[in-house]
């Protein structure tokens, strides 16, 4: 990556300047579940500002009390020193501050240009001046280093590509505060690259930045100041001169790691039988080609970036999705039929990383979901009396906390959701389980007892795959790690091969990595 | 239910929202009977109550169709169609004797529907259409093979034996209670426990409050959808076997109109047109709600007749704004 770029680093704004933007003992919650309290930070002018925290620190949520997407409970926003209320982002903007939001926010089947300018078009007369907008999205793109033509429909680019035109959508207008929430997720280390010279230069414009990443040495490289959550509370606002990648990730999980994981158990025996088998699985547009087995008792990591092909795959193996494979073999038996139904049967369950659009009924009773895959009947009718027993027994066996008895799944917060969803898929009896994102938003103390049950689940002799994006949990959950990169399997990873860097750079396809 | 246990530990809340058609339905009736106070005679009742059956077992199986987030626009020119086969195969078979051609009219009707049913749902979820285009289409379908079959006039039950020996279907009644009202009450239970107390009834439930997780569930959702239409079928060659004794006849304007009665009545009862809910029995309320509306307007003077369609019509919006305010709550 830009190792260069460091020695670009501005001097860091005079520290008894006025902040530009600045939260005041902010708190926000959500139902019962306070998501953040009495947090408080400040970027001033020409300041790089990161914000750093596991998933479900609330990061995302202060970005949006800071740009009008949410209104804080408690605390206050701070325009140059002044309390501001932002009613919602259209006055956020007005008054200059811009967040870009890590979810893809284009149309589709609009152009390039047409998305830059939506909303605020411009005019000659009565009608569209389309070739002065072609023109300034031309330079603006250029400017970022992206080289896509303003005419071209955003859904034939590439998401890197989409990631940059929204970027540059919020860099339309002159700004005083741009939020960037994980920009570079989606992006290769080129365009990082461009992305941090755009960053220098809007610097050194005076623009106060405040930067969401998970990548550590981004920030390092980057950051002016670094201030860190956890649990929806602040841990520490300072300098990001002289701290390192490991003291950040100290003060994100804010415990060793260690104890974040249960023990490993011994990877099952290579001679033993294989629970799934999989050759040349093909998903048209996403994956090309993929070739795996996995054994009993094995719990098997898939990791590579965001658009990988990895959700795709095992989509496509349980017939989510239309998908080729030469062989599906599971438990020794053929399959030749790719359906919700037939993977049921054979007892192949899978969680969807998307609890809320595809994983729960959120208006409906707990029960109702957890047992929808196959209701419990008596006679024809319904079982509740066996319905209830399941019910205590998915709520004792996997600790579902809900507030009252006759809560809807919507109520839960998202670790619960996410025991709910496990318990579901248990219910069913799969022998093989597909996590897809198995902590994504979820407080620390759930993702230990999660990783716990998924650990035991797998002693139980239930062969089990994690799809996840967060290095850590791969390399602490998993037996083995398959890394993914434009829809193949690139490497096959084991023991003390799996780290952090190998998984970046099999994913990423960089031969080396400026740490 | 027989597990006491069990019962107290689901405590069931009532969503003040679903007793809202009731509650409209108890306004329409006193402001029927201060207008008019025939309104309450026991005969009037019984008029409004028999007239409102077609509506009300139509929108049973339209709360189904609704309930799982699909719509049919074809059930008023299916009637129409199946009616008119229902009359000519009836007709024909009256030689074999008048006991062969009411059976053979009313397996007609009833199976006719649920294919026609099948038919839509078919197209719908094999196809991957949606509902809305698929049953418009098939109710112009319905409406043409209608007119076709009679020709441009009407097709009526031959001989008059046969009129007379159907015409208690709709005009007779049974301890007191007339039979169209017998035959919606009854439906309306077996409904009610089909959608609330079976896993059918649950996927139905399921797949209208949200596809996906229904389709990650490993759930038929394309068998579940297409049980609805033949469902919704079956229920309208029902309403039809009570709708054809009234006048021993089938017209091509037959059966005019009834899916915005059906739709309308399944949305006053408490429905969500999007789905993920039902309500039988509000569902026929709602059918109640329409008939005494007509009746009163009727029996009033205040409003000419001739603009029933257009207050019904009006009903259906100022219901949906009531959903909208009441979910916002």
């Amino acid at each position: 990556m830009a190792s260069g770029l460091i020695g670009n680093r501005t001097p860091a704004p005079a520290a008894q300047a006025t902040p530009t933007l600045a939260a005041d003992a902010l708190g926000k919650s959500y139902g019962q579940v306070q998501v953040l309290s009495d947090v408080s930070l400040s970027v001033r002018a020409g300041e790089l500002c990161a914000v750093l925290g596991e998933n479900g620190a609330g990061k995302s949520t202060l970005m949006k009390l800071l740009s009008g997407h949410l209104q804080p409970d408690q605390g206050s926003v701070l325009l140059d020193g002044q309390p501001v209320r932002l009613a919602n982002p259209m006055q956020a903007e007005q008054l200059g501050i811009v967040l870009v939001h890590q979810e893809q926010l284009l149309a589709g089947e609009l152009t390039v240009a047409e998305n830059l300018f939506l909303g605020r078009e411009l005019r000659r007369g009565p009608f569209l001046d389309r070739a002065r907008m072609h023109a300034l999205a031309a330079e603006l793109l250029a400017s970022l280093g992206c080289r896509v033509a303003p005419d071209m429909p955003v859904g034939r680019l590439s998401i890197a590509e989409r990631q940059m035109v929204q970027i540059a959508r919020a860099l339309l207008v002159p700004r005083r505060v741009v939020i960037l929430d994980e920009p570079t997720a989606v992006l290769t280390p080129h365009e990082v690259d461009a992305l941090f010279a755009a960053l220098l230069s809007l610097k050194a414009a005076g623009v106060a930045l405040l930067y969401i990443s998970h990548r550590l040495a981004e920030v390092a490289m980057i950051a002016d100041s670094v201030t860190v959550l956890r649990d929806g509370r602040l841990v520490t606002s300072r300098p990001a001169a002289g701290l390192g990648e490991l003291e950040m990730a100290r003060l994100m999980v804010g415990r060793d790691m260690s104890t974040l994981f249960p023990p490993k158990a011994a990877p099952p025996p290579a001679s033993a039988s294989p629970a799934l088998q999989v050759t040349r699985a093909r998903v048209p547009g996403q994956v090309r080609e993929a070739s795996f087995s996995l054994r009993p008792a094995e719990i098997l990591g898939f990791g590579g970036l965001v658009g990988a092909g990895r959700t795709e795959l095992f989509e496509g193996l349980i017939g989510l999705r239309p998908a080729q494979v030469e062989q599906l073999v599971v438990h020794g038996r053929t399959l030749a039929h790719l359906s919700p139904r037939s993977a049921l049967r054979a007892g192949i369950g899978y969680l969807t990383e998307d609890r809320k659009g595809r994983g729960l009924l959120l208006r409906q009773p707990l029960a109702t979901n957890l047992t929808l895959v196959a209701p419990f009947q008596r006679f024809g009718l319904l079982d509740a009396a066996r319905e209830l027993a399941a019910m205590e027994q998915a709520r004792t066996g996997f600790d579902i906390r809900a507030g009252r008895r006759d809560a809807l799944a919507g109520q839960l917060s998202g670790g619960n959701q996410q025991k709910l969803m496990l318990a579901k898929t248990m219910l069913t009896g799969p022998r093989i389980l597909v996590i897809d994102e198995p902590t994504r938003g979820i407080d620390i103390g759930t993702k230990a007892q999660i990783y716990r049950f998924i650990a035991a689940l797998a002693a139980a002799g239930n062969a089990v795959v994690v799809i996840s994006s967060e290095m850590q949990e791969l390399i602490g959950l998993c037996h083995r790690v398959l890394v993914m990169r434009h829809g193949r399997v690139v490497a096959e990873l084991e023991g003390d091969d799996m780290t952090e860097d190998a998984i970046v750079v099999h994913a990423t396809g960089v031969g080396e990595r400026a740490a | 239910m027989s597990n006491a246990a069990a019962r107290a530990a689901r405590p069931r809340r009532i969503d003040p929202a679903s007793l809202a058609p009731f509650a409209a339905l108890a306004v329409l009736v006193l402001v029927g009977t201060l207008l008019n106070a025939r309104f309450l005679a026991p005969d009037n009742i019984a008029n409004v109550v028999t007239r409102a059956s077609f509506i009300a077992v139509i929108g049973i199986g339209a709360t189904f169709v609704i309930a799982a987030g699909g719509l049919d626009l074809s059930v008023g020119s299916m009637s129409a169609f199946i009616g008119g086969s229902a009359i000519l195969l009836s007709n024909a078979s009256a030689g074999h004797g008048l006991g062969t051609a009411l059976a053979v009219g009313g397996l007609v009707a009833i199976g006719g529907g649920a294919l026609c049913g099948l038919a839509n749902g078919l197209v719908i979820t094999v196809g991957r259409l949606e509902a809305f285009i698929v049953t418009l289409g098939s109710m112009g379908i319905f409406r043409a093979l209608t007119t076709y079959l009679a020709q441009g006039g009407s097709l009526s039950l031959t001989p008059d034996a046969l009129q007379d020996l159907v015409r208690p279907v709709y005009f007779g009644s049974v301890l007191g209670m007339p039979v169209p009202v017998l035959v919606f009450a009854l439906l309306g239970g077996v409904a009610w426990v089909v959608l609330n107390r079976t896993p059918f009834g649950r996927h139905v439930v399921a797949i209208g409050a949200n596809e996906e997780v229904a389709r990650y569930s490993s759930v038929a959702i394309g068998r579940v959808r297409t049980l609805t239409y033949v469902i919704q079928g079956g229920c309208v060659g029902i309403a039809t076997i009570l709708y054809v004794p009234r006048l021993s006849s089938v017209t091509p304007t037959s059966g005019l109109l009834w899916e915005l009665q059906a739709i309308t009545a399944v949305v006053i009862g408490g429905t969500s047109l999007r789905g993920g809910n039902g309500r039988i029995w509000g569902t026929i309320a709602g059918a109640l709600v329409l008939e005494s509306v007509a009746n009163i307007m009727v029996l009033s003077n205040l409003v000419s007749e001739y603009l029933i369609g257009a207050v019904q019509g009006a009903i259906i919006i100022v219901a949906m704004l009531v959903q909208r305010s009441l979910r916002r709550n």
